[in-house]
């Protein structure tokens, strides 16, 4: 073809697609396009409060679900350098060899269970992508996952978006919010094949003891289920050492553990995590994750090697101050008259403001615009959260004493 | 060390005017046995000294400070801790160590000009008996001391709300 035969059928091309677009504008809207299973999942709940802090000056936040310290700068030197050598390139989908070597290891150490490193681990984009996978990975349309509220955001989405059906459990203040057995068995149905659970629990604050564990991996084991458990927060267990359902007899092959380091490392904004489980498990995530994410970000990779290689005393101390923290704001808290359950793991407390008569949404919005406190209503979290206010202490004691004081203020401006 | 103690001196290291009523709120203990513990590791030396960390550079009146290295020659039966401790004896002197390498003991000098330390080291120091050499490096600018940062950082941001 000549080029201005090309031109020429180009520019009839132009002109058919023209048409056609506008036939199109005149019938449909671009939101009509949106599929209707993203158009029914409900917005996030906080989404509300973004719009409000637009604007406002000096807010203190106890909003923020994740550390207030950067990455530990030997980390953060340790990708530079690996940057500077040039490690840009894709990596093999299920990760570097290195860092699943490494992996290996380190939960060998922590929960002496053995992972291949060949086949049992894949690194993901954080454990969002982890969790996203594993959903998709196992559920066919129609089956059910239980899922332990209150708990993060991202579950029920992420199982109605893999096709499942959520089936949620509520834990109470009355079990310290741990997931007790007959709850998860007064849930069972014969479509049931998921039970998800998150502890260290975000907003809770809520761990599960091996005892607690014990009596769930009974259910599990007499009713064929298979665990999908986000342990992200293990690092952060402040009383006793943490427990993982994988370690009790016979479930690490009925379970996918996901982890990563962005709370134990301060490293939220790498998006690094891992899936470890059966390599027929592990195997059916990488197959969604390779014509998908294809692989986690090479420079993530590298750090997490660096931190596994030699983070453990900054976790250490930043987990120690954590700690301190905690004890700080539950105190406080008491001092002030919210009743707050003592959290035993994560970065959260989840204080009861069931006493003002306000609901958590109103009670978190008035906090913001009249004190200028930024905390996130329990409600978000799905049931049994209404009437708790997830407060995170992932940030300075000067802030949370400021915090505190303003609460008070705020509690006193109530009548209360 | 029990992690009590070692929490307590993590604490104390950080704030010097943290009390023990705080101290045992972010422990999660008893102000008395705080108190109590506070007492011991004073009175077994543990805890030296409270102190305030200043940095003189935004006073006027400033400081001027040195790092001086010394090659010294051994005396019999009393190997280094002689020296060390007649250089350490001057207020001048803020601190003395023993170190390895190519000197032997370092110590940092505070003076109110350059003058002024330099003089103490020809003076004082390289007369004494035993000193083979010195070295004198005068500090232009200190970027970190005790582990605290002194130049200005910007904090990145973190969203105020997030699940």
């Amino acid at each position: 073809m000549t080029a201005e035969m090309i031109e020429a059928t180009e520019s009839k091309m132009t002109r058919e697609n023209k048409t056609r677009h506008m036939a199109d504008l005149t019938q449909r809207s671009p939101e009509s396009y949106v599929a209707s299973i993203v158009k029914d999942l409900p917005p996030s709940g906080i989404r509300k409060f973004f719009d409000i802090v637009v604007g406002m000056k000096d807010v203190i936040s106890l909003g923020v679900g994740e550390p207030d310290f950067a990455t530990p700068w030997h980390i953060r030197e340790a990708c530079i350098y690996s940057l500077e050598c040039g490690n840009t390139s894709y990596t093999s989908n299920k990760g570097l060899i290195e860092l699943r070597e490494m992996l290996s290891e380190s939960i060998k150490k922590d929960l002496d269970i053995s992972y291949d490193p060949e086949d049992d681990i894949l690194i993901t984009t954080g454990v969002s992508e982890a969790v996203d996978l594993a959903f998709r990975a196992v559920l066919n349309p129609g089956d059910e996952v239980i899922v332990p509220q209150p708990c993060y955001v991202a579950y029920v989405p992420d199982v109605v978006l893999a096709g499942g059906v959520p089936k949620v459990v509520t834990t109470k203040l009355l079990d310290q919010f741990k997931l007790r057995a007959e709850d998860v068995e007064a849930a069972l149905t014969k479509k049931t094949k998921v039970l998800l659970l998150s502890y260290p629990n975000n907003p809770t604050g809520a761990i599960m003891t091996q005892e607690d564990l014990e009596e769930i991996a009974d259910v599990v084991v007499e009713n064929d289920l298979l665990i999908i458990s986000d342990e992200v927060y293990d690092k952060l267990t402040y009383e006793g050492k943490h427990a993982s359902i994988a370690q009790l007899e016979g479930m690490k092959d009925r379970t996918i553990l996901l982890n990563g380091f962005s709370k134990s490392c301060a490293m939220t904004g790498w998006r690094i995590g891992y899936a470890t489980g059966d390599p027929s498990l592990v195997g059916a995530m990488t197959k969604v994750h390779q014509y998908t994410m294809l692989c986690a970000p090479v420079m993530a990779q590298m750090a997490a090697i660096e931190a596994l290689k030699r983070g453990d005393a900054e976790m250490m101390e930043m987990k120690r101050e954590y700690n301190r923290r905690r004890h700080l704001f539950v105190s406080e808290l008491e001092r002030i008259g919210l009743p707050c359950f003592e959290p035993k793991g994560a970065f959260y407390a989840f204080p009861s403001i069931e006493g003002t008569g306000l609901s958590s949404e109103e009670f978190a919005e008035r906090l913001l615009t009249e004190q200028k406190v930024a905390a996130v209503p329990g409600s978000v979290f799905g049931e049994g959260g209404e009437g708790f206010l997830r407060c995170s202490y992932a940030t300075s004691r000067e802030e949370i004493m400021e915090a505190v004081e303003r609460i008070e203020q705020f509690l006193i401006g109530q009548g209360l | 060390m029990r992690d009590f103690t070692k929490e307590i001196l993590e604490v104390l290291e950080d704030d010097a005017r943290a009390t023990p009523n705080e101290i045992a709120t972010l422990l999660g203990t008893s102000e008395e046995e705080v108190a109590r513990e506070i007492e011991r590791l004073e009175d077994s030396g543990v805890i030296r000294k409270y102190m305030t960390m200043i940095n003189w550079d935004k006073v006027d009146d400033g400081y001027v400070y040195a790092m001086i290295e010394l090659k010294v020659s051994l005396q019999r039966d009393k190997g280094y801790n002689a020296i060390a401790e007649r250089i350490a004896r001057f207020s001048e002197v803020q601190s003395v160590r023993l170190i390895s390498g190519d000197h032997d003991i370092s110590f940092t000098v505070r003076g109110k000009s350059m003058k002024d330390v330099a003089f103490f080291v020809t003076d004082k120091v390289s007369t004494l008996k035993g000193v083979e050499s010195t070295c004198t490096h005068f500090v232009l600018k200190s970027y970190k001391e005790h582990g605290v940062i002194l130049y200005d950082k910007t904090r990145p941001k973190r969203l105020v709300v997030t699940a």
